[in-house]
C-alpha cells in the first residue's frame, strides 16, 4: 500500500469537544489570514501553484527510505513547505494536505481537523520558516544546520502538542503519552531533518532564484522569527519538563485553571467548562468552548497586530 | 499507475449516492459531533449509533458491513488511549506490576477507554460512508456551498487532480533509485542510514522542482483555456424536496441518539 498513515494524525473521538473546538477556532482564524495574505500578494496564479505544491507534499510523503529492521523513515514536509513557499502559503498547502488525508483516507478526523492542522501545519510553519529566516544570508553550514534542527524540532513540537491535547482531553495519562510520543517522533524527526536539509540544499543548488535572501524575506516578516524562536524555546523547555516531571506540569495546569485534579473531566478553562445559566448540558459545554475559542482569537489578534506594527 | 488507486468512491445506484452532497457532508459532521457529545459509558446510545450506521450502509447499496470492513484504520491510534484505563479516578479493579511500573486499571478508566474507542470507530465509519458515496469533486463543491473559502477548496481540488500525476512521478523516482541500486545477495549495500536519507532528500528536492515547473506549465495551459480563477462544475447542485426530508430525518435521528445517551 502506497499510503501509510502517520502517527501524528489524531482521529475523531480522541479529543474532547472543547479542545477540538478551541483549536478549530485558532486554525480558522490563522488560515483566514493566510488566505487574505496570499490573495493580496500573489493573485490567482498562486492557487494552481499551491494546489500542485500540496500534491507535491502528499507525494513526497510516499518517499521512504529503509532505516532498520523493516521500518522505514518518512517525510512529513511541513517545515520544508514553509521554507520554500513562505509561511502563509505553507500553511495553506499543509491545510489542504491534512484536509485531503482526513476526507479521503480517514487519516485524522473531521471534528479534530483543526487540531491536526494546527499541529502539523501552523506549528511547523512557525518553527520551520521562523528559524530558517533567522539565519538568512549566513554561511551554508550554519544555514543547513539550522534547517535540520528546525525540521527536527517541528516534528517533535507537533508530537508534544498532540500529546498535550490528548492529555487535556482526558484521553491519555501525561506521564505515559508525552514520553511515548516524544520518543517516537524524536526518531522520526531525524529522518525528517536529513531529508529536509538534502532537499533544501538541492533546491538551492538548482534553482537559487527561488531561495535567495530577498525572495525568502519577502514571504514573511521578522515577526515569524520571533514566533519561531519563541515556540522552539517553549517546545525545548516543555519537553523535558513534561516527560521528567509530569506532576509538575499537572500542578502548573491546575494552578492556571486548565485542570482540576480529582475531577472526572480534566479540562477546565471556564468553571466546570459550562456556562452558569445554561446548566450542565451539552449545549453549555459547546457555548463554553466557543467562548474559550473567541477569547483565544482575541488574544491572537492583539498579538498579531503588535507584531505587525513592530515589523512595519 | 491506475488513476483510481486513491479514489475511495464506490459506484452504485442508491438513495445515498443520489443525495445532495451538502446534505451528506452536514449529516456526517453532525453525526461525528453528536458522538463527541455523548457522555462516557452511554452504551445504549452507542449501540443505536451503530444501528443508524447500519441503516445508512443499507441505503448505500454497498453491503450492510461496508463501512465496518474498512473501519480499522484508526485502530493503531487506540494505543494513545490505553493509558486512560489506568485513570486515578474511580475504583481500582486490579494491580499489575510491569518492571518499575505499577498499573492499576480502574472502572472509570475502562469505561473511558471503551467510550473513546467506540466514538472514534463510529465517527470513522460515518466518514467512510461519506467518501464512498460521494464523488470527490462533488464533495469539494459541497464544501464551497457551505462557505468554505474558494481558495481553499480550489487548492484541495488541484491537490486531488495532481495527486495521481505526482504519484506517478514518485514511482518513476523510486524505480530509478531501484534500478541504480544493485545489491549482492547476502551483502550489505547502500552505505549508512544518513546516506540513504540524503538520497531520499535529493529525490524530494527533484520532485519539488518537477512539480514546481509543472505547475507553471499547467497554469499557462489553463489560462489558454479560459481559466479565470474559478473552478466550474457541470452539475450544479440543487436541493430537492427528498434531500430536505432526508436531512430532517437524519437530524431527528441524531437528536434521538443524544436523548438516549443522556436519559
Amino acid at each position: 500500500m502506497l499510503y501509510s498513515p502517520a502517527p501524528l494524525h489524531i482521529p475523531d473521538g480522541f479529543l474532547s469537544l472543547v479542545i477540538a473546538l478551541v483549536f478549530w477556532g485558532i486554525t480558522i482564524f490563522t488560515v483566514g489570514i493566510a488566505i487574505s495574505r496570499t490573495n493580496k500578494s500573489l493573485g490567482e496564479k498562486q492557487v494552481p501553484l499551491m494546489g500542485i505544491m500540496a500534491a507535491f507534499i502528499f507525494a513526497a510523503q510516499m518517499l521512504n527510505f529503509p532505516v532498520a529492521g523493516g521500518t522505514s523513515g518518512h517525510f512529513l514536509g511541513g517545515a520544508l513547505a514553509a521554507m520554500v513557499l513562505g509561511p502563509w502559503a505553507g500553511i495553506l498547502v499543509m491545510t489542504a494536505v491534512i484536509a485531503l488525508q482526513a476526507l479521503l483516507f480517514q487519516d485524522g478526523g473531521l471534528l479534530v481537523m483543526g487540531a491536526n492542522i494546527f499541529n502539523m501545519g501552523l506549528l511547523t510553519a512557525m518553527i520551520g520558516f521562523g528559524l530558517y529566516r533567522s539565519v538568512l544570508g549566513r554561511g551554508k553550514g550554519v544555514r543547513l544546520t539550522v534547517v535540520g534542527v528546525a525540521a527536527w524540532l517541528a516534528v517533535v513540537a507537533s508530537a508534544l502538542l498532540a500529546a498535550l491535547q490528548l492529555w487535556l482531553s482526558g484521553t491519555s495519562r501525561l506521564e505515559i503519552v508525552v514520553p511515548a510520543m516524544l520518543g517516537v517522533h524524536a526518531l522520526i524527526g531525524l529522518g525528517e531533518a536529513v531529508i529536509t536539509v538534502a532537499a533544501l540544499a538541492f533546491i538551492e543548488r538548482t534553482r537559487p532564484d527561488l531561495l535567495d535572501k530577498k525572495a525568502v524575506a519577502a514571504k514573511g516578516g521578522r515577526g515569524w522569527v520571533y514566533a519561531g524562536v519563541l515556540i522552539s524555546l517553549l517546545a525545548v523547555l516543555l519537553s523535558p519538563l513534561a516527560s521528567a516531571d509530569p506532576d509538575g506540569l499537572e500542578r502548573v495546569a491546575t494552578d492556571m485553571g486548565f485542570l482540576q485534579s480529582g475531577q472526572p473531566t480534566p479540562y477546565q478553562i471556564l468553571p466546570d467548562y459550562t456556562v452558569p445559566f445554561l446548566g450542565e448540558t451539552a449545549l453549555s459545554t459547546v457555548v463554553a468552548g466557543v467562548v474559550g475559542a473567541l477569547v483565544l482569537l482575541g488574544l491572537m489578534i492583539v498579538i498579531g497586530q503588535t507584531l505587525r506594527r513592530k515589523t512595519s | 499507475m491506475h488513476a483510481d488507486a486513491f479514489d475511495r468512491f464506490h459506484q452504485a445506484e442508491s438513495r445515498l449516492h443520489n443525495l445532495d452532497p451538502r446534505v451528506k457532508v452536514v449529516v456526517t459532521v453532525l453525526f461525528i459531533l453528536s458522538n463527541a457529545l455523548l457522555p462516557d459509558g452511554a452504551w445504549s446510545a452507542f449501540g443505536l449509533c451503530w444501528i443508524a450506521l447500519l441503516g445508512a450502509n443499507h441505503l448505500s447499496n454497498l453491503g450492510i458491513d461496508f463501512s465496518f470492513r474498512r473501519s480499522f484504520i484508526a485502530l493503531p491510534f487506540a494505543l494513545a488511549a490505553v493509558s486512560a484505563i489506568f485513570s486515578p479516578l474511580g475504583t481500582p479493579l486490579a494491580e499489575w506490576t510491569l518492571g518499575p511500573l505499577v498499573l492499576i486499571p480502574t472502572d472509570y478508566g475502562l469505561v473511558k477507554f471503551g467510550s473513546i474507542l467506540l466514538r472514534s470507530w463510529l465517527s470513522v465509519q460515518a466518514a467512510i460512508l461519506l467518501v464512498a458515496t460521494t464523488r470527490f469533486p462533488d464533495m469539494i463543491h459541497a464544501f464551497e456551498h457551505l462557505r468554505v473559502p474558494a481558495v481553499l477548496t480550489t487548492i484541495v481540488a488541484f491537490l486531488y487532480r495532481y495527486l495521481f500525476v505526482l504519484t506517478d512521478e514518485v514511482m518513476r523516482l523510486l524505480r530509478a533509485r531501484e534500478s541504480r541500486s544493485a545489491t549482492v545477495a547476502g551483502q550489505r549495500s547502500g552505505r549508512n542510514v544518513v546516506w540513504r536519507a540524503r538520497v531520499t532528500g535529493n529525490m524530494a528536492g527533484q520532485l519539488f522542482l518537477r512539480s514546481y515547473e509543472r505547475s507553471d506549465r499547467i497554469y499557462n495551459a489553463m489560462l489558454a483555456r479560459g481559466y479565470s480563477g474559478q473552478m466550474r462544475t457541470l452539475n450544479p447542485h440543487v436541493m430537492k424536496s427528498s434531500d430536505w426530508s432526508f436531512a430532517a430525518l437524519s437530524i431527528a435521528i441524531i437528536l434521538l441518539l443524544q436523548l438516549t445517551g443522556r436519559f
